[in-house]
């Protein structure tokens, strides 16, 4: 029995292995990485995904050996009468230790550009989570929020340009949402009544999700919006565009519900 | 520690046991061994619910909006068993809900606390038995009033099992905000009362109740998981019962602890407000990261016990074992922020909580190269016990090294609150936790009913659920890879993850058969009750105190006034001619 057993434990660092070489041939990664900052996010992700891999795989074929080697019936010499040893407790205290300092170590930077470091620039627009839809308002021409000519939105459709940097102004109306974009690696928590910022560079344009990635109620799988990246020109064109239909359509602000 | 002599003892209590009637000895009882079952059978009657609404998180997950057969109209309640988008909330917030507080908290400290405790530090009960008795009695008002909560109008609760304000304060954010919430703190705050008796008891025990020669570094891991789960017990739940007193005024009494001014949600404007909604969250993770330990630290110790009894060796560094649960016990405190990194609390206090949760990793590694140690050089012999035990090893290394990415701020922007966090805590609980619970029921069964349970078919339960639980969880690591949120009821309309249905399908189907599989336990379990062969005291030829005790004990456990002589993992001393050498044996004249 032991051969099954041992080998019932061996699946384990196998189909583990197998499952994620196996993943990006069905289109199982990583979203497409669409932001500057992103490939340190994933850059990271890889390097713990290698380095936890690693000791995963060493720990369960250690595990598989022990269970093929030691089995009572075929282990003919007495048991190891060793109730443990000092200086292999040493060994593996240090070691993981340290691998887990250098980690928490090397990470901080990209912590650090991700949420602690605002670029200094006015923001782009502001976004505001509601049960079930996420709302954008554009400064307009002037550059300022919260004044006359602003441009609100409630279709769910975000423009930014492209290759710049952006600065958001996020918020929520009523419950906690998240915004989460997969394709920028970002996410951040939204709370009424505190007004948080975000920031990012979009390196390619297209249009990409936005999720809403925290439980805030019966309608939280439908809260779904779209961030599109458009050259300085069109998205310049895209405001102009907006403001046009604003005034005909004769919006209140300072905001409307849907 | 008793000084009354053997059989004075042993008739004194043979007496008691008969003479209350069944109400008083099956039912009210005062027992520890009865009223550890009491939890072990209303755990896993819980258990099976819990599973059920599992099922219905996975047919939507594998069939979105097809009405589910069979128990689609039991777990929706809507027509024609489709479930509706605020019931698939209810779902996932009830399944957390039940798994955690119904059935892993009491089963491992109300079950198998109370039936270790007192027989393996070798007391005839616990210290203040009607403490013990009310504390599964409080369950009851818990049970009733959560069950209950399904019927009322707007259903269960919805705002998940973390029940983050405002969605679960403001009472037209969601349906299950409207009456199951309050019903959902009630219940909480009566779990908490139990879980609060049973730890003061079980501190006092295992401080005062040792027998002679029980010395605090002779005591079993499984007794160190239970002591310093009791202690994070103390110290944490109460913060949990004021917030949840806090989150109750704030819906019924209008005191705005967790809204922010001019709190609005569905039309309806708060009157009440000033407070802060991510000042639950503290509140609540900091009652709720000792929580995952108080989860994992007995089955821990439990998987210590079973590993060195059948490797037929000494547990490798016993006393690095005891310093590191010690040691989770302090960083746990220390940790909750992990859980906020993206909640908008301060970037600056993230990096604080994320190094000292980079240093948590350590005492957990320090346990699992222990667990290899043991079965190093030893003699391993795989009855089932024991191969339930290894799987919590093999499972608990998965477990173990994908908190790391959590613990990695910049990575857990990307991966909080997506499935790779359920993968995560799935492998802790389930295949950690869950399967260290199924070993000690193998292996604690004989000394519950006196008989054994069958080996072969316990063996057919483990290789079927064992290969069956990775393929649910494992496959959840790359749906979080590609950032899958957790708890949406539809997430195929996202362009990002719509090719992610074919395997969800997959997982779901392993799940329901998963869940089929159990039917082998449960007929496994309650068969050997009643017909399984006869256990004798020591079936195992362990060395715990427990295992010199009858099977099943009688009322005040011992039959004679055990002396301890030496810890419980000594298989294979050159003192004795046998491989095991129980506690209670002197050691041989000179
Ligand atoms: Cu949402
Ligand atoms: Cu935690």
């Amino acid at each position: 029995m032991k051969r099954f057993w041992s080998l019932l434990f061996l699946l384990v660092p196998i189909g583990g292995v197998a499952t994620f070489l196996v993943a990006p041939y069905f289109n199982i990664v990583l979203p497409r990485d669409v932001s500057v900052h992103g490939r340190v996010i994933d850059n990271l992700f890889m390097f713990i995904l290698y380095l936890t891999g690693a000791v995963f795989i060493v720990t369960e074929l250690v595990l598989f050996y022990f269970m093929w080697k030691y089995d009572a019936k075929s282990n003919s010499k007495p048991v190891k009468y060793s109730h443990g040893s000092h200086s292999l407790e040493i060994v593996w205290t240090i070691l993981p230790a340290v691998t887990l300092l250098f980690i928490a170590i090397y990470q901080m930077d990209a912590w650090a550009t991700a949420k602690m470091n605002p670029p200094n620039i006015k923001p782009h627009a502001e976004v505001t989570g509601r049960q079930f839809n996420w709302d954008f308002r554009y400064p307009g021409g002037d550059d300022e929020l919260y004044t006359e000519d602003d441009i609100v939105r409630t279709d769910g459709k975000l423009y930014l340009p492209v290759d710049e940097d952006i600065l958001l102004k996020i918020t929520s109306a009523d419950v906690l949402h998240s915004f989460f974009l997969p394709n920028l690696r970002l996410k951040q928590d939204v709370v009424p009544g505190m007004t948080q910022s975000m920031w990012f560079k979009a390196k390619k344009t297209g249009g990409y999700d936005i999720v809403c990635a925290e439980l805030c109620g019966w309608g939280h799988y439908k809260m779904k919006g779209r961030v599109f990246f458009l050259p300085r020109e069109e998205y310049d064109q895209k405001i102009l565009e907006m403001a046009a239909e604003q005034n005909t359509m004769r919006v209140d602000l300072p905001d409307e519900d849907e | 520690m008793s000084t009354v002599t053997a059989d004075v003892h042993s008739g004194d209590h043979a007496d008691h046991a008969h003479a209350g009637g069944f109400l008083r000895t099956y039912v009210f009882s005062l027992d520890h061994k009865i009223i550890g079952l009491q939890f072990l059978f209303s755990s896993l009657i819980w258990f099976f619910v819990g599973g059920l609404l599992a099922l219905g998180i996975r047919w939507q997950l594998a069939y979105p909006w097809a009405p589910m057969p069979i128990l689609g109209n039991m777990l929706a309640g809507a027509e024609g068993g489709q479930i509706a988008p605020e019931n698939y909330t209810m779902l996932v917030t009830m399944h957390a809900t039940v798994m955690i507080f119904f059935v892993i908290i009491p089963v491992l400290a109300g079950a198998f606390g109370n039936f270790l405790i007192p027989l393996m530090i070798g007391a005839e009960d616990m210290a203040v038995p009607v403490l013990n008795m009310l504390s599964y009695w409080f369950m009851w008002p818990a049970f009733i009033v959560m069950g209950a909560s399904f019927f009322v109008e707007g259903g269960a609760a919805q705002g998940g099992w973390t029940s983050y304000p405002p969605l679960s304060v403001i009472l037209e954010a969601a349906p299950g905000s409207l009456n199951g919430q309050t019903l959902w703190l009630i219940a909480l705050t009566m779990v908490g009362i139990s879980s609060m008796m049973g730890s003061v008891n079980y501190m006092t025990t295992i401080i005062q109740m040792r027998a002679p020669g029980m010395t605090m570094f002779r005591l079993p891991m499984t007794i160190w998981g239970m002591f310093i789960t009791a202690i994070l017990q103390a110290f944490a739940l109460p913060v949990l019962t004021a917030a949840g007193f806090m989150q109750l005024l704030d819906r019924v009494a209008g005191t705005g602890f967790f809204l922010a001014d001019g709190a609005t949600a569905n039309n309806a404007l708060m009157a009440s407000g000033g407070g802060q909604p991510l000042l639950w969250q503290h509140l609540f993770w900091f009652y709720s990261h000792p929580a995952v330990y108080i989860m994992i630290l007995p089955a821990m110790g439990m998987v210590s016990d079973i590993l060195s009894t059948f490797a037929r060796k000494p547990l490798f560094g016993y006393k690095p074992m005891v310093y590191s649960i010690g040691g989770i016990a302090g960083l746990g405190f220390i940790v909750w922020g992990h859980h906020m990194f993206v909640s908008g609390m301060n970037p600056m206090l993230g990096m604080t909580f994320m190094v000292a949760t980079m240093m948590i990793a350590l005492p957990s590694a320090i346990k699992t190269f222990n667990w290899l140690g043991t079965l190093w050089g030893g003699k391993i012999q795989y009855t089932t016990p024991m191969l339930f035990a290894i799987s919590f090893v093999s499972m608990f290394i998965i477990g173990g090294l994908s908190g790391i990415f959590m613990a990695a701020t910049p990575v857990d922007i990307f991966i909080h609150d997506t499935y790779y966090i359920v993968a995560h805590f799935h492998y802790v609980l389930f295949a950690g936790t869950a399967m260290a619970v199924f070993g000690a029921i193998y292996y604690w069964f004989p000394k519950m009913f006196g008989r054994m349970m069958n080996d072969a078919w316990g063996k057919v339960h483990f290789a079927l659920t064992f290969v069956l639980l990775n393929c649910v969880f494992f496959p959840m690591h790359i749906l979080g890879w590609t950032g899958f949120p957790r708890r949406l009821a539809d997430p195929y309309h996202y362009e990002t993850f719509r090719n992610l249905l074919p395997l969800n399908q997959f997982i779901s189907w392993c799940a329901f058969i998963m869940v089929g599989v159990q039917v082998i336990f449960v007929i496994n379990f309650f068969w050997s009750m009643f017909f399984g062969p006869k256990a004798g005291r020591n079936p195992w030829h362990s060395n715990g105190l427990e295992w010199q005790a009858p099977s099943p004990p009688g009322h005040g456990n011992f039959d004679f006034q055990p002396q301890i002589y030496r810890g419980p993992y000594e298989y294979g001393s050159p003192e004795v001619e046998e491989d095991y050498y129980p506690q209670t044996q002197p050691p041989p004249a000179e």
